[in-house]
């Protein structure tokens, strides 16, 4: 049973405080939806929890222990989706996923996998260049696939996805769960996942005041 | 271990497939000497004189030609966040694409340097110091380099910025590298001077992974 947890979380981008004072707590087998208007803050929730931000105030703990006290590790944790694919032009899909996979120790079973989950196969030696925005994007979801972690991060994950790649997409997550992962998704469009957890973010906001202020406050 | 020769290969063949970066390396490092020529007269003795100084900062500059790309196309398409989130230490990540870089950048400027050496009038003596010299120097470069590269990720008008950073920091090579070639001329020992340059290599080989592993993480916040 893993426990993922953030502790009265603040964090500031610039000179604007985003969010403050946000709990959350994720554990085995569990999902979490972000949701909230433009700017409320999801994007920036997600790179504070893969340790890509570092958090103002607050606590990010990970079985209890501090998540970002070794960073190596805590990436080892998990898988980021971000706004970019990450596919090389010059590279085939293969060779794109087979990177990734390798990085983290992913055979070529892992590999197998996720061209089938998300239905990629005959892209298998089309180079990165000649893919569509939905294809890259199967291809970026693909490499979470080809090397496990336990902690998946998606933001926005459906972007430029069609209907059929979507049903895919929430199948994937319920295995994942089923197996004991936990997911943490950003987005505008519906994905269904069954005994979700929703955290409206910008419940946390704060208003658009000076940082000092807040912080004198 | 396998996991550093895995991200080299994968840096070489990006670098093999698309294309020209070490050509053009190479091209402007021949360029940039051949100007010397045109620029002072052929005089045998003249030339031979600013042999070595001149094919060492055509050295200095034509490897910070390809230093922008080091880490930004993986910064612009989101690769350098997966690297940095992967369980490989970003310092280690550092490491090998300076390795990919020095290996598509620096080894073919090495072996393009005695061409120029003989069209620069270089004596005979000098070629063997000359090729040790860039051996040790040209790594160091790299290194340096890509404290610079890392620093610069994000800002418009990167390269220009990276030169101001950067070549200051490669006056020590470029100093000790034609010293060492200079020594071998005048007859004199070229030791210290090459173990100068190893000392520099080992003293960046140490540091700077770590220097541009922080910038980078930096520039990703």
């Amino acid at each position: 049973m893993t426990l993922f947890q953030g502790q009265g979380l603040v964090c500031v981008r610039g000179e604007h405080m985003v969010f403050r004072g946000l709990d959350f707590e994720l554990s085995s087998g569990g999902a979490l939806v972000l949701i909230g208007p433009n700017g409320a803050g999801k994007s920036s929730l997600l790179r504070l929890m893969a340790g890509l931000l570092k958090p103002y105030d607050g606590k990010l703990l990970w079985d209890g222990e501090d998540a970002l006290d070794d960073f190596d590790e805590h990436g080892a944790h998990l898988h980021y989706v971000g706004h970019h694919d990450a596919v090389k032009a010059v590279l085939s899909v293969s060779e794109n996923i087979k990177f990734w996979a390798e990085l983290r120790g992913g055979g070529e079973d892992g590999i197998a996998e996720a061209l089938a989950t998300f239905d990629i196969k005959h892209l298998y030696d089309t180079p990165g260049q000649f893919l569509s925005a939905g294809q890259k994007r199967r291809v970026n979801l693909a490499r979470i696939i080809a090397a496990p972690a336990p902690l998946w991060l998606l933001d926005e994950p459906t972007t430029a996805l069609d209907k059929a790649t979507i049903k895919r997409l929430e199948a994937a997550i319920q295995k994942h769960r089923d197996g004991g992962g936990m997911v943490v998704l950003s987005t505008h469009a519906d994905v269904d996942m069954p005994g979700s957890e929703v955290l409206d973010v910008s419940r946390f906001a704060t208003r658009n005041t000076a940082f000092d202020e807040q912080v004198m406050v | 271990m396998s996991i550093f020769i895995t991200l080299i290969k994968r840096d070489l063949n990006l670098a093999f497939r698309q294309g020209f970066d070490s050509l053009m390396v190479v091209a402007f490092f021949v360029i940039a000497v051949v100007l010397f020529p045109l620029g002072v007269g052929p005089e045998p003795n003249t030339l031979a004189r600013i042999a070595s100084g001149t094919i060492w900062v055509a050295a200095l500059l034509s490897s910070m030609l390809s230093l922008e790309r080091l880490f930004q196309t993986d910064y612009d398409d989101g690769s350098l966040e997966l690297l940095a989130l992967s369980p490989v230490a970003l310092e280690i990540t550092v490491l090998a694409k300076v390795t990919a870089h020095w290996l598509t950048t620096g080894l073919p400027l090495i072996l393009t340097a005695p061409l120029l050496g003989v069209l620069m009038q270089l004596p005979n003596e000098g070629f063997m110091t000359l090729l040790i010299a860039l051996a040790l120097g040209t790594p160091t470069l790299s290194l340096i380099g890509a404290v610079g590269a890392a620093l610069v990720l994000g800002s418009r008008r990167g390269g220009v910025l990276l030169s101001l950073l950067i070549l200051p920091l490669y006056i020590p090579v470029l100093i000790f590298g034609v010293s060492a070639v200079e020594a071998a001329l005048g007859d004199l020992a070229t030791r210290p001077h090459l173990l100068i340059l190893a000392g520099l290599l080992a003293a960046t080989l140490a540091l700077t992974p770590w220097a541009a592993a922080a910038a980078l993480r930096q520039a990703l916040e």
